[in-house]
């Protein structure tokens, strides 16, 4: 174990003259400090999507969960009648903090977005909703519907179960296709530093024969390679998250837009975790560059 | 210092050599000759651990090679300066940090500077010191080849036709570099087909000339 951490701390530190001994390969700089650059800016771009589905997730599900709406469908005649009734059930309803029946102009809203905002909802056979607001232990959704059956005929309860267990769901998923976004972003980091790497390796065949041939362990050598592509990976992911923060920063805000799917951007201390973009992407052109010079390097023997 | 057991070499299912066993004892001086394609070379690789042998057993220092980890190998070779035929260089760098590239992969950078000038003056290369390889004459780059393989002091130089891209009087010169060496306690093998070269040393210093031919490797004939 002393050993292996002791080659880690070797690998980790510089060595200005291992790394002279490498000259510098145009290309695969370049590579390498462009794959590490896009990869982090779709990083960012993935990490915001996924944080943002999060967020609605979780408001949704606070938003949502304890509410529920009555709609009372009756004759114009009955229908203060039926609202009445309804709210002395939900009155005495174990689980319910509050119910109120919404104004004509609170219905107007909620049927502006469609109808338009000059809707004369009182000429039309609108059903009269009710909010109803849970307390913390919730109401027996099974009983209150029995009840309102007996007393209220026209009662149709909707406790939002039914559409916004599959909205919840969904936006979970599309947080899990955030994550498995990074985690795929990550791989082709991995990937493509591993090629370049490899390509660095092959390119400088001949360095590696005349280290070899003075005596310099396989270790010495890596690490001018590894130490390279890290500090490369490094500046690029720097470049990459940086413009895609700036990029995010210009997306509309969620106030503006007022759409469904809105705010997909960082909020709060949300917009300090795309500053680890950099030192994971280093992390693994780290890792990725050491198993492929020391593999190459065992191959080359 | 390097010992060599009834070692034989194969490569893809030839046999380029059997039974070879080879002593080079510390202090001692042998030349290493015999046809094209013989296996000379291979047999130099074998002797530093660049290749390992298909039969028998190759002692580096008393280490069975076969059994040593690639950290033991790089540091036996600490201990073996070689001078190929090519001479392969950092063609980035100055010819200094070419020489001095033994102690830099050595962690022991701080003695090149006590030693390169001497040994930049041995082999007659203080005015090339800061030109690049590629700049270097055939001869030149002989002599820095040799230079580098003796910066750490080695115990064993193995050299690989070591003149053979240099003239008469730059052979006659790397030849007395090397005897030198050999006069300084340090083993000394050299691979080639200059008989010249041979009966120039053989005037000078005790030698053992080996023939790798048939692949079998025996002591040659004084016909030498």
């Amino acid at each position: 174990m002393k050993i292996y951490f002791a080659r880690f701390i070797e690998l980790v530190g510089g060595d200005p003259q291992a790394d002279r001994a490498v000259p510098p390969t145009g290309f695969t700089a370049r590579l390498t400090l462009f794959t590490a650059g896009a990869m982090a800016f779709l990083a960012v771009f993935a990490l915001a999507l996924s944080l943002a589905t999060g967020r609605l997730a979780d408001r949704w599900a606070s938003e949502l969960a304890r509410t529920s709406t009555l709609r009372i469908s009756a004759p114009d005649d009955q229908v203060d009648a039926q609202v009445r009734a309804a709210l002395q059930v939900l009155e005495t309803t174990p689980g319910v903090a509050a119910a109120r029946a919404l104004t004509p102009d609170e219905q107007r809203a909620l049927l502006a977005p469609w109808f338009g905002p000059d809707l004369p909802v009182e000429d039309l056979p609108i059903p009269q909703l009710v909010e109803i607001i849970e307390d913390a232990d919730g109401y027996d959704p099974t009983g209150l519907r029995a009840r309102l059956q007996a007393e209220v005929p026209g009662a149709v309860l909707d406790d939002h179960t039914r559409w916004r267990e599959p909205m919840i769901a969904a936006a979970g998923r599309l947080r899990s296709l955030g994550w498995i976004a990074l985690i795929l972003i990550a791989a082709s980091t991995a990937a493509m530093i591993t090629l370049a790497a490899q390509a660095a390796l092959a390119a400088n065949a001949q360095v590696i024969r005349v280290m070899r041939l003075v005596g310099a362990r396989d270790i010495y050598i890596a690490r001018a390679f590894v130490r390279r592509f890290t500090l490369r990976a490094l500046a690029g992911a720097a470049i990459g998250t940086t413009t895609g923060l700036f990029a995010v920063w210009l997306l509309p805000s969620a106030d503006v837009a007022g759409g469904f799917l809105t705010g997909l951007g960082y909020q709060g201390l949300h917009w300090f975790l795309p500053l680890f973009i950099p030192p994971l992407a280093a992390l693994v052109a780290f890792f990725a560059t050491r198993a492929a010079a020391l593999r190459t390097l065992r191959e080359q023997s | 210092m390097i010992d060599l057991d009834n070692v034989a070499y194969s490569y893809g299912g030839a046999e380029l050599f059997s039974q070879v066993k080879l002593n080079l004892a510390a202090g001692s001086f042998h030349f290493l000759t015999g046809p094209s394609g013989a296996g000379k070379t291979t047999l130099l690789k074998l002797c530093y651990g660049e290749l390992q042998a298909t039969g028998g057993q190759v002692r580096l220092f008393g280490e069975d090679a076969a059994t040593m980890d690639r950290d033991a190998v790089a540091m036996a070779r600490r201990r073996i300066g070689v001078v190929h035929q090519d001479c392969q260089f950092l063609d980035h760098l100055p010819l200094t940090e070419n020489i001095a590239l033994p102690l830099t992969v050595s962690g022991r950078e701080a003695e090149a500077e006590a030693n390169l000038d001497d040994l930049m003056g041995w082999v007659g290369l203080r005015a090339q010191a800061r030109q690049l390889p590629p700049q270097l004459s055939g001869g030149e780059r002989q002599r820095a080849a040799l230079a580098r393989a003796v910066i750490m002091s080695p115990d064993v130089i193995i050299a690989d036709e070591p003149t053979g891209n240099v003239d008469w009087e730059m052979s006659q010169r790397l030849l007395k570099l090397l005897i030198e060496l050999n006069k300084m306690g340090k083993t000394v093998l050299i691979a080639t087909h200059d008989m010249n070269l041979i009966r120039a040393a053989k005037s000078q210093v005790t030698t053992r000339v080996l023939r790798l031919k048939d692949r079998r490797l025996m002591q040659a004939g004084v016909e030498l």
